[in-house]
């Protein structure tokens, strides 16, 4: 039904606006899985210190992640600093044969995981004018989100609620005047709890939904990922459609008044 | 004898003068890792010429599973 309806980040198109996180899952078999289900395209994936020592024989992540399918979408999650963010994405680049494609997360404390929008800022100039293309989690904030536009940001990316709360999009307000003042790609990320969540972003205008948790933690993450999938493509589906205007307090009957078999008088 | 920190950890090794030595002697030859030296990235095509000097700070990293 809804045909030529990519999704272009960066000048690459995709026809799934559903991306999704590789943490928390039992293990790489049921990741892979999850990630099939979903029918994603654009995979993140975090950078970590090596384990020295023993685990030589260790599976890899990356080996489950078939390089023609996915596109990778390194990030810089539990960085507090511009500077550990913009070495991370370096050494993701490096690791990645020098991919460029790349999401922007700065940390303000480990209790919210509430971005750090000045260390966010720093950090994505300098990323940018390094070559990087940034999506970047962001506030909603939408004066941040043009800043982060005009510094050449190819995606914003702004909290729904925080992140792994699962509490669902708790300021559709903002959300909307994002959508609207901004011209590069809006996708929620962070916040959502289960189908109806990525429905309603969707809904609104996003034009896509990052999320982790919500399918990792449910208790059959493959369903989810399936869930996902329809909830983003239907959710897409409706704000294309256009929904009927909403009439407060005042009904009106979907079928004929006329022709009742009805005592009834009108 | 050469002193390094490894990820945060101090570790001596006896016969290592590269990165790329390092990485067998760390039993990560068939890894898919990147090496940071002193804050700059060292290019999977140098790692058999960068010469480690006592002292120096490297970050050995892989991908996992994140969101």
């Amino acid at each position: 039904m809804l045909q030529n309806d990519q999704l272009v980040i960066a000048g690459k198109s995709y026809a799934s606006r559903l991306l999704v996180g590789t943490g928390k899952y039992r293990d790489f078999q049921q990741t892979a899985d999850a990630l099939d289900a979903s029918g994603c395209e654009i995979v993140t994936v975090a950078i970590r210190r090596v384990n020295l020592g023993q685990n030589a024989n260790e599976p890899n992540l990356l080996d489950f992640l078939p390089k023609n399918r996915y596109t990778l979408l390194p990030n810089t999650a539990g960085c507090y600093s511009a500077d550990d963010a913009v070495r991370t994405l370096r050494l993701a680049r490096e690791l990645l044969d020098d991919h460029r494609l790349v999401k922007l997360e700065v940390l303000g404390d480990a209790a919210s995981l509430y971005p750090n929008v000045r260390e966010t800022l720093k950090a994505a100039e300098t990323l940018v004018n390094e070559g990087f293309d940034v999506m970047v989690y962001t506030s909603d904030d939408p004066i941040v989100a043009r800043e982060l536009e005009a510094i050449g940001c190819c995606a914003i990316m702004p909290l729904a609620s925080l992140i792994g709360s699962g509490m669902g999009i708790v300021n559709p307000w903002n959300l909307g005047l994002i959508i609207e003042s901004v011209n590069v790609p809006v996708l929620v990320d962070a916040g959502v709890g289960t189908a109806s969540d990525a429905a309603i972003a969707m809904e609104l205008g996003c034009d896509g939904a990052l999320m982790n948790t919500a399918i990792a933690a449910a208790d059959d993450p493959v369903l989810m990922a399936y869930a996902m999938k329809q909830a983003v493509e239907a959710g897409r589906a409706a704000y294309k459609a256009g929904r009927m205007p909403k009439r407060f307090y005042s009904a009106t009957p979907s079928s004929p008044s006329l022709g009742v078999i009805s005592t009834r008088k009108a | 004898m050469l002193q390094l920190m490894i990820n945060g950890e101090a570790k001596r090794f006896e016969s290592v003068a590269t990165v790329a030595e390092l990485i067998q002697a760390l039993s990560l030859g068939d890894k898919r890792v990147a090496v940071e030296r002193n804050g700059e990235i060292v290019p999977k095509s140098r790692h058999r010429e960068t010469l480690l000097v006592d002292h120096d700070v490297l970050e050995i990293v892989v991908a996992v599973g994140g969101g």
